[in-house]
């Protein structure tokens, strides 16, 4: 869904986008960690996660992907997968394209490459422009590398399923990274069974397009294509569950953060402050109630709201001070 | 956050201007600052773009990269960073105090007392946020393994002289602005978010124009409308009013506004290396010179407003009175930069990548135990925020209503005056539980022993009595004292004497290996290619 | 993930044979074994205090005295009731604060058991228990030769380092499952390094001693056979265990009939299955939810109003299920004073009411737990922790009651774990987030909507 673009037309641009310096030095990453067939890619892949013998300079096969349109490319990917998988050798797929049923729709997924190994197992490899400084690197980044690495492997798994004999794919993704303050990839193997567990579940559970969307990588696109005129009245449909979050994580958040305080909803402060109030959902009621002209003094959020309030004018006239 | 600061935000969000969140000022605050707004360049680590730094308001020095990736002009930078932090922080390191310091003896290995110097005031760095804080301490460990050309002839990229140091004091502030309560390092959103509430989610406190335009609101404007504007109107051009604090910068400023400078830049210079003759030359080196203050402008254009609010946050700081013991944490702050200036002037080599496992396990102990401290202190200096303590049943304050005089058993009776209290707060009493009250600034013991038939709580006094049969005079609460104790102590224990770093356990790996190289790994500078830099 | 089936041609599982042959490797490794250390994975009521006195008094009984470290004063008291329990002739000493009152009165009828705020007092007894924090402090002695560090999972890393200098070797029992140890400072710099002074004891062991034996008690005595399966497929996926007892060994009877309220009706239903979910009405609540506190009060006032009577293979006669062998677990101590003061306006008194912190390693007949995320508008990682709700989900021996709101498998789906990932961490399992929604979906099966 194109999010920001929405956004846009809804009078509410995201601020989103992307400065051309980290674009560019992020495209310029990714093709060295790619370059000549392979090689520093292949030998990062070993040097983490084995496989079979060190791979030679140059000597992987990297396998032409193009094919016309989705669903050409996830078939052809599909067919070097099998082919790498019986030669025993080292094999780099570079932006293969795998497809994943999601509530009987199918999704295509452009994960930046698979490493198939002589031992015949696959690896995602995830490749990000933040760097891994002294081996640490920024774990909310890299949790989401983990939860996007989860969706591909599961969709690797079914390409799997249907082989026979089925090769493993491996749940430690390959995390790809420039090391410290220079251009040199370097890279860590990210365990990603919690994430496949949870997304599995989340798969398994989601009904709503909007849910599913937001469980997967970005740049993922469906076959179905519905009017705009239609997305931006189901924006308006999806109930409001905006948090302060947000704003970190979704283009359209500051139109729900416009609603949202509009509405005077507690939670545009913060969630934790909308779970201390109970019933309480709006800032006019909470202060309704803290000032006694409204509420149930038997509810424990009205009364501890009363209190505070008569705790915070006894300090603030002076107070009982403890020394 | 208590109930209490939510309330301060549900005011805020109804009145549109910030509320207290606290009556004192729980940080100290030099009298002479160095306040440093830094930019950086997107998608490449810790190069920096550009930055305004300075102890005057209204001269902040200018500082650019006018090609972030070129690594002469940030080797420049950096030098220059050095040439104005440097004389800055040792213009502190000579006036000194005599001071006391419990050490291990070398000989006995006993604890003694010896005499030390304490400097008698500390540098203080104040940046705009959390992000600049993040930033220092990529500074710092950006520089502190560089060798320059005296070091190490052989260095292919050398550093200019005082930038490995530069590094090292940068560390050691970034590593010191860990401990709960410090204030050598100061992230400017962290000092006003501590302080007031907003009508918005402490993320959004994130952005220092927004926050500060709530606290500044004028009585009958509001604060809300301001800080939406600072937060998201643009221009004409599409480009922010009110340009991020950074580090980092508006995407729309690299794509429309910066980018074309660069690009200009680089232009000259390629011209100007090209120039067939000294009359060409002159010209281009001209242009040059226009393309640089091009850029010299655009960073100073992004950076002027958010030194400007720097200050202003510090206005607005300094009209509340500054907290009793914030005095005694900056003496912690002012020990923590005596005994780094020690270990310069001794050569030692700079801080290592990733702590041994002993310093690590000594740091969170320490960092636990000023964390514990704070939340004692603050809430003993601030009536606001002990009234989140009581409203946590955590403290409670009331009335004595009576005082019976009792002792304890035993051969030589000791007194434990009975008190009742009367009081509207609910704390969290198990029997046996202590309470404490402040007695001329010490901790006064008590237990909780019974609620009283009226609902008053019984508490037995335990300590600060003297030493005779009958307590000293003003040490036992009388009837009629408005008195506020807490279920939390008020000085903080010392944990467990770790081992020293030789003696780790088999547990813990043994002993770090002393490594038969002249510089061990974790203190040989990062291996450089052509193309990275820093 | 189940148990193995049985292969044709194999013994078929006995708990007791399987529990024996555990313990026995254990005691081998502890007593013979050539490794400095030797862990021990022990899931809920698997017999780990049971090993540690046993060990204990093997090692004692082979001339080889030993330091104990357990992490509280309570459980440091328990042990040394339970090894004077075992063998009233062994010399124990019991190394305390010097606080009033450091130690349970219990300890001094015992004549063999010496009390002592300086471990030198205590030399050259056969055992001596204390704290970490204690033997943290303790300095300047002869070194064990060995030691038993109890519920080392619980223990920090920078605690062990603390005390690892004053033994040679120690085994090292635990339960993985339970809540992690936590910092309230910031420790994140350090994640990832094998030696993180905020993680576990355990992983730091492990991590620089990664040959060391590994042993895992295979049988929970505690758990009964329609709980273990659950418990241990959502909070041990990779180390499962079962039940030493079978469905027929266990039951829960009641004499007063249902009165077909809530209560009653969620009584029965666990009292048949195990499990039992009371759920309310869906609604946004303050965590001291008046109406889920008072239908947790209610469940406990009906369970010990109707005459219950538990039958186990502890004795051919029901024992009656009276107020000491219920509790009732929290997530906060707010909600557990709330309940207790709901509890005593009903006359009741002597249950025990706590948070999942405090209830770590106690056992129950009867559990009723105030679901952590009831009535919730968010759930946040300490809602989430998997360890809360393995403690609260796994104290009883019989049944276990559940009160919450309706809806929190909504409140899941609306907050997808986004747990931050840090490179080089030893993956913990499972998730909170996934190990919620499976407790859900099973207790959703023992489901009894109410309107209180």
């Amino acid at each position: 869904m194109p999010k920001a673009a929405l956004a846009e037309a809804l009078g509410s641009p995201s601020g989103f986008g992307q400065s051309q310096f980290a674009f560019m030095r992020g495209h310029a990453f990714e093709a060295r960690v790619k370059a000549d067939g392979g090689t520093e890619l292949l030998r990062l892949t070993h040097a983490c996660l084995g496989g079979g013998p060190e791979p030679e300079p140059g000597a992987a096969s990297v396998p032409d992907l193009t094919a016309a349109g989705p669903a050409g490319r996830t078939a052809r990917t599909e067919l070097a997968l099998e082919e790498a998988s019986a030669t025993g050798t080292w094999t780099l797929l570079d932006h293969p394209m795998l497809a994943l049923d999601v509530a009987g729709t199918p999704a295509f997924l452009e994960p930046d490459a698979v490493v198939v190994a002589p031992d015949g197992t696959w690896t995602v490899v995830e490749i990000k422009s933040f760097p891994m400084i002294d081996g640490a690197a920024d774990a909310a980044k890299v949790g989401a590398a983990a939860r996007q690495a989860a969706v591909y492997v599961l969709a690797l798994e079914e390409v799997a399923r249907r082989l026979d004999p089925a090769p493993e794919v491996r749940h430690r993704a390959l995390l790809v990274c420039p090391k410290d303050f220079s251009n040199l990839p370097t890279a860590s193997a990210v365990d990603v069974r919690k994430q496949l567990a949870v997304t599995r579940r989340q798969l398994s559970r989601l009904t709503r397009v909007e849910d599913i969307a937001a469980t997967l990588p970005p740049g993922t696109t469906f076959d179905v294509t519905r009017p705009a005129a239609e997305l931006a009245a189901a924006v308006d449909a999806v109930p409001a569950t905006y948090a302060p979050e947000c704003l970190a994580a979704c283009e359209l958040a500051f139109h729900c953060r416009d609603r949202a305080r509009a509405a005077g909803e507690l939670t545009s402060l913060g969630r934790s402050l909308r779970a201390d109030l109970g019933t309480l959902a709006t800032i006019d009621e909470a202060l309704a109630a803290a000032r006694g002209e409204a509420g149930d003094a038997d509810d424990p959020a009205v009364a501890a709201l009363r209190r505070a309030g008569a705790l915070r004018a006894e300090a603030l006239a002076g107070g009982v001070r403890c020394p | 956050m208590s109930l209490i600061d939510n309330l301060a935000r549900l005011d805020a969000a109804t009145t549109g201007r910030a509320q207290p969140r606290a009556t004192v000022r729980h940080r100290h605050l030099s009298e002479r600052p160095l306040v440093f707004v830094p930019l950086i360049t997107a998608g490449e680590t810790g190069a920096p773009l550009g930055a305004l730094i300075g102890t005057e308001r209204t001269s902040p020095l200018l500082l650019t990269v006018a090609q972030p990736r070129d690594r002469d002009l940030r080797f420049a930078f950096l030098s220059r960073l050095a040439e104005i932090l440097l004389p800055y922080v040792e213009s502190y390191a000579d006036d000194v105090e005599a001071a006391e310091r419990t050490e291990a003896d070398p000989e006995t290995g006993k604890r003694v007392k010896v005499e030390v110097e304490l400097c008698a005031d500390a540098p203080q760095l104040i940046v705009p946020s959390r992000a600049g804080i993040e930033f220092v301490r990529l500074l710092g460990r950006s520089m502190r393994f560089r060798r320059t050309a005296e070091q190490d002839p052989d260095a292919p990229y050398p550093a200019p002289p005082r930038v490995p140091l530069l590094g090292r004091w940068l560390t050691h502030y970034g590593e010191r602005s860990r401990v709960p309560g410090s204030s050598l390092l100061l992230a400017m959103t962290d000092l006003l978010s501590r302080h007031w509430a907003t009508g918005q989610s402490s993320l959004e406190e994130q952005h220092l124009g927004a926050l500060l335009a709530w606290i500044e609101a004028p009585e009958g404007t509001s604060g809300a409308d301001a800080a939406l504007r600072a937060e998201l109107a643009r221009d004409a051009d599409g480009q922010l009013l009110c340009p991020p604090a950074g580090p980092a910068t508006d995407p729309a400023f690299d794509n429309q506004l910066l980018a074309p400078a660069i690009e200009r830049h680089d232009r000259a210079r390629t011209a100007l290396a090209a120039a067939a003759d000294g009359v060409e030359a002159d010209a281009l080196l001209a242009a040059l010179g226009a393309a640089e203050r091009e850029i010299d402008a655009l960073v100073a254009s992004r950076t002027r407003p958010t030194w400007d609010a720097v200050w202003r946050g510090l206005d607005a700081l300094c009209t509340l009175p500054e907290a009793p013991s914030a005095v005694d944490r900056w003496r912690g702050d002012r020990w923590s930069f005596t005994g780094h200036r020690d270990r310069v002037a001794a050569g030692e080599p700079p801080q290592p990548r990733v702590d041994d496992a002993v310093t690590a396990a000594n740091k969170l102990a320490t960092r636990e135990r000023e964390q514990a401290r704070l939340d004692a202190q603050e809430a003993l200096d601030d009536p606001l925020v002990m009234a989140g303590r009581r409203l946590a049943g955590e403290a409670f304050a009331g009335e004595v209503t009576d005082v019976v005089m009792a002792y304890s058993e035993g051969r030589s009776p000791r007194p434990r005056p009975l008190v009742t209290v009367r009081t509207p707060d609910r704390p969290q009493l198990d029997e046996g539980v202590k309470a404490y009250r402040s007695l001329a600034g010490k901790p006064q013991s008590f237990q909780f022993v019974a609620h009283a038939p009226d609902g008053g709580l019984v508490l037995r006094l335990l300590d600060k009595m003297g030493r005779g049969k009958e307590p000293e005079p003003g040490s036992v609460p009388e009837v009629g004292d408005r008195l506020c104790w807490t279920l939390f102590e008020h000085e903080q224990r010392g944990g467990p004497r770790l081992p020293d770093p030789e003696d780790t356990p088999w547990t813990h790996g043994g002993p770090p290996r002393t490594e038969p190289a002249a510089t061990p790994v974790g203190e040989r500078p990062d291996p450089v290619t052509p193309e990275d830099i820093l | 993930m189940s148990p193995a089936p049985i292969a044709p041609g194999q013994a078929p599982f006995d708990p007791g044979t399987e529990a024996a042959r555990a313990t026995d490797a254990i005691l081998r490794d502890t007593l013979h074994g050539a490794h400095r250390g030797v862990v021990v994975d022990s899931p809920p009521g698997a017999g780990k205090s049971t090993l540690v006195v046993r060990a204990a008094l093997e090692l004692a009984a082979a001339g080889r005295p030993l330091m104990v470290v357990a992490q509280t004063n309570a459980q440091v008291d328990d042990l040394v009731l339970r090894l004077a329990e075992k063998n009233p002739e062994l010399p124990v000493g019991r190394l305390h604060s010097s606080d009033p009152d450091p130690y349970d009165k219990a300890l001094d009828a015992l004549p063999n058991v010496r009390k002592s705020a300086k471990a030198g007092d205590l030399a050259g007894l056969d055992v001596v228990v204390s704290t970490a924090a204690k033997w943290g402090h303790v300095k300047d002695v002869e070194p064990w030769r060995h030691a038993i560090v109890d519920e080392a999972y619980q223990m920090r890393s920078d605690a062990l380092l603390a005390v690892a200098g004053l033994f040679e070797r120690a085994l090292f029992v635990g339960d993985p499952g339970q809540l992690d140890p936590f910092a309230i400072a910031e420790a994140e710099q350090w994640a990832g390094l094998a030696y993180d002074p905020s993680a576990s004891a355990v992983t730091t062991l492990l991590a620089h001693n990664p040959g060391l034996p590994q042993h895992r008690l295979p049988v929970s005595w505690r758990l009964p056979a329609s709980a273990a399966p659950l418990v241990s497929d959502a909070f041990y996926p990779f180390t499962p265990f079962r039940s030493g007892t079978s469905h027929a060994d266990r039951a829960l009877n009641f004499a007063v009939p249902s009165d077909g309220s809530g209560p009653d009706r969620v009584i029965d239903e666990a009292a048949l299955s195990g499990w039992g979910l009371l759920e309310l009405p869906a609604r946004n609540t303050p965590r001291t939810d008046p109406e889920a506190v008072r239908a947790v009060a209610l469940v406990v006032r009906r369970l010990l109003d109707r005459g219950g009577a538990a039958t186990s293979e502890r004795s051919p006669d029901p024992a009656p299920l009276t107020a000491d062998r219920i509790a009732v677990g929290t997530a906060h101590r707010d909600q557990a004073a709330a309940v207790r003061g709901a509890l005593s306006a009903l006359g009741v008194v002597d249950v025990t009411v706590d948070t999942a912190n405090r209830l770590q390693g106690r056992e129950f007949d009867v559990t009723v737990v105030l679901h952590p995320l009831s009535g919730r508008p968010d759930a946040t990682a300490f809602h989430l922790e998997t360890g809360r709700l393995c403690v609260l989900a796994s104290r009883h021996r019989h049944a276990c009651i559940v009160v919450c709101r309706a809806g929190v498998d909504a409140l899941l789906d609306d907050h997808p774990s986004t747990e931050p990932v840090q490179l080089g961490v030893t993956v913990k399992f499972p998730d909170g987030w996934e190990a919620n929604h499976a407790i859900l979906s099973r207790l959703a099966e023992h489901r009894v909507p109410w309107r209180p």
